[in-house]
């Protein structure tokens, strides 16, 4: 077990280190950032003393290594819009976002988990059609469009619940729904397939014949060894709904880093941007880590390798 | 000596897309207590829907009729579902095929084995637990207690089948059922595997419904034999009868392909069964066996050909009397 972590934060430590040069290089890609900076109307001479400040005028490599020893070190840079620190920014947009998105998942896992048990265990029943239909509507709708028919239906037609902003977790009710809804089908569909797979799976007969009650059987025997890819998927997705909430944080006027993303790269806000990439992709990284050590704990046959 | 299990006209029928298929028809046997009986057949010939069929394990699809499986007097077409869970497991055991897949991979042999007692008696996890360890040490594993934390990939293939051996022996059950418990396995682990059952069903007083197509060992450890073809039992009785004095042209057929220690002379030549087992979608009019029999004759297409018991443990499914068709075989044998 020690070995296999050992492999994994490797690996992850790999990754992260890659994405860090792919966000620095990108928005180096991107052009050239002193004009940018200095705006339409700015002199050649402008633009040199932006390059100067900024350390723009030193090669690549020394420049991401400043800003690589600068980020270890908690210090991102200062954006170019706000009078703050990118690090400030973060840590007062994150929370939000990380509920949004925790909300989400927790929505996602809570319909599609039992929405695909059930649909396993009367496959091509009316209860299947039904959760498969819900399914190909949250694939198929446009995520902004069911934003607004929640909004709509939900926040001016029953006045149940707040449409905008992020002052109490009531106001985050409607964007989860309609940030998780999108994960839901892929979710339902791996587990209704790896359910169907289980239930018919040799050890499952084993446990008939043992004589044990239907629920041991569905719940210990069967939803283990069927859950074991569903959170592999469900890690990606959470990664997913951090990374994705851009459009749900807009429509809802949630101050996250989705959110900021969108605003400081209409901005030219490169500092900000360069934060919120690295940031998002070492969520991920983590997200991706804890689901493989979470199957490794529920497979026995994922430790040793 | 009573019926333990008394199995009347059990039949299996799977409705598939190109007709009904009648993989099991109008099966009879009986298993008294601590008896065992081998139900041999080739591939195919419904011997292990029959043992499914008794433990109403049949996949979904499949529809179980018969005028009754009688468990120790109960009726166990007759038991709901929650009747037949308390039996199973219980009082009547299973061993499959495929030891490989047959056990949980996410739980710990320990886990696995404690929980069937768990479910049927009053006993506590350590006692469970040192039942457990008791069986284990009995199918020959050694480490037991180490071996109660380890998962099933950690052992091989024979190691699981006597883990599913000692599981299924852990609340004590009067009847176990052992379908081809063997096939998966190696060739050196076979015969062992098939002994150790043997051993324990007379250690533990139990009766064995042995399904295999190993004449060798049916010869070794059956009392009596049930000879099955095409779905159905073409010939019962002691296991002394059938191996002297084979009644249906099919047993004898078998008994000449697979050499038996002391009964097939050296040099002489193995034989086999020209032809193929004939499809059962829909019904078979006549002898089931008749294309493949060397006997066969007109009266074998047209007439229903049912199963004649000769006494209370020998019966058999052939027009011919048993004189009739051994005469005409030993005729055969001085023609080769």
């Amino acid at each position: 077990m020690l070995n296999f972590m050992t492999k994994r934060l490797f690996v992850a430590a790999l990754v992260a280190f890659t994405v860090s040069v792919i966000a620095f290089s990108l928005l180096r890609l991107s052009g050239d950032l002193a004009t940018m900076i200095a705006g339409e109307d700015a002199s050649a001479q402008d633009i040199e003393i932006i390059r100067e400040q900024y350390g723009l005028n030193k090669p690549y490599h020394l420049q991401y290594l400043d800003w690589l020893g600068d980020g270890v070190q908690g210090d991102l840079g200062e954006s170019m819009f706000y009078p703050e620190e990118v690090t400030a920014l973060i840590k007062d947009r994150l929370p939000n976002t990380l509920t949004l998105a925790g909300l989400g998942v927790l929505f996602a896992m809570g319909l599609a988990i039992p929405m695909g048990v059930i649909a396993a265990l009367r496959p091509d029943s009316w209860v299947d059609r039904t959760a498969l239909t819900i399914a190909v509507l949250g694939q198929a709708l446009p995520g902004f469009w069911f934003a607004l028919m929640l909004m709509f239906v939900f926040g001016l037609f029953l006045r149940w619940l707040p449409i905008s902003g992020n002052e109490t977790l009531a106001h985050f009710i409607l964007p989860a729904i309609s940030l998780g809804y999108y994960s839901t089908p892929a979710v339902m569909r791996l587990t209704r397939t790896g359910m169907l797979e289980v239930l018919n799976s040799d050890y499952i007969r084993t446990a008939h014949a043992k004589g044990l009650p239907t629920f041991v059987i569905l719940f210990k025997h069967a939803l283990r060894n069927a859950i074991i890819p569903v959170v592999a998927l469900s890690s990606v997705q959470f990664g997913n709904m951090l990374g994705g909430s851009v459009v749900t944080e807009t429509v809802f006027q949630i101050q996250g880093i989705g959110h900021l993303a969108w605003e400081s790269i209409s901005r030219n806000d490169f500092p900000v941007v360069q934060a919120v990439l690295l940031l998002v992709a070492c969520f991920y990284i983590v997200l991706v880590l804890l689901g493989d050590l979470l199957n490794a704990w529920l497979d026995p046959r994922l430790r040793v390798t | 000596m009573s019926a333990l299990l008394e199995v009347k006209n059990l039949s299996v029928d799977i409705p598939l897309a190109a007709g009904m298929l009648h993989p099991v028809q109008k099966v009879n046997f009986h298993v008294d207590k601590g008896e065992t009986l081998c139900i041999v057949g080739e591939s195919g010939c419904g011997k292990s829907l029959t043992s499914l069929a008794l433990m109403n394990l049949l996949p979904k699809k499949a529809i179980r009729a018969g005028d009754g499986i009688l468990f120790d007097g109960d009726d166990l077409l007759k038991a709901s579902h929650r009747e037949m869970a308390s039996l199973r497991g219980n009082r009547m055991g299973m061993i499959f095929q495929e030891p490989m897949t047959s056990l949980n991979p996410s739980f710990t042999i320990g886990n696995q084995m404690e929980e069937i007692m768990l479910q049927h008696r009053k006993v506590s996890r350590q006692e469970a637990r040192d039942r457990a360890v008791y069986l284990l040490e009995k199918v020959g594993i050694t480490g037991a207690h180490r071996r109660l934390g380890q998962y099933p990939h950690q052992l091989s293939g024979g190691l699981r089948q006597r883990v599913m051996i000692a599981m299924t022996l852990m609340c004590g059950p009067d009847l176990i059922i052992a379908d081809e418990p063997t096939t998966a396995l190696d060739v050196t682990i076979q015969a062992q595997i098939l002994l150790l059952l043997a051993e324990l069903q007379r250690e533990f007083d139990m009766a064995l419904i042995l399904i295999t197509h190993d004449l060798g060992i049916v010869a070794r450890v059956a009392d009596r034999v049930a000879v099955m073809y095409a779905g159905q039992v073409v010939e019962q009785g002691t296991v002394e009868q059938v191996f002297e004095q084979p009644l249906h042209p099919y047993t004898r057929g078998l008994l000449t392909c697979i050499p038996i220690p002391g009964k097939t002379k050296r040099g002489t030549h193995l034989g086999s069964i020209p032809g193929m087992v004939p499809s059962m979608i829909g019904g078979i009019q006549g002898c089931h066996f008749r294309d493949r029999c060397p006997h066969a004759f007109s009266d074998c297409l047209s007439n229903s050909v049912e199963l004649r018991s000769i006494d209370e443990q020998r019966a058999y499914r052939c027009l011919l009397s048993p004189e009739e068709s051994a005469r005409q075989a030993a005729a055969m044998e001085a023609a080769q």
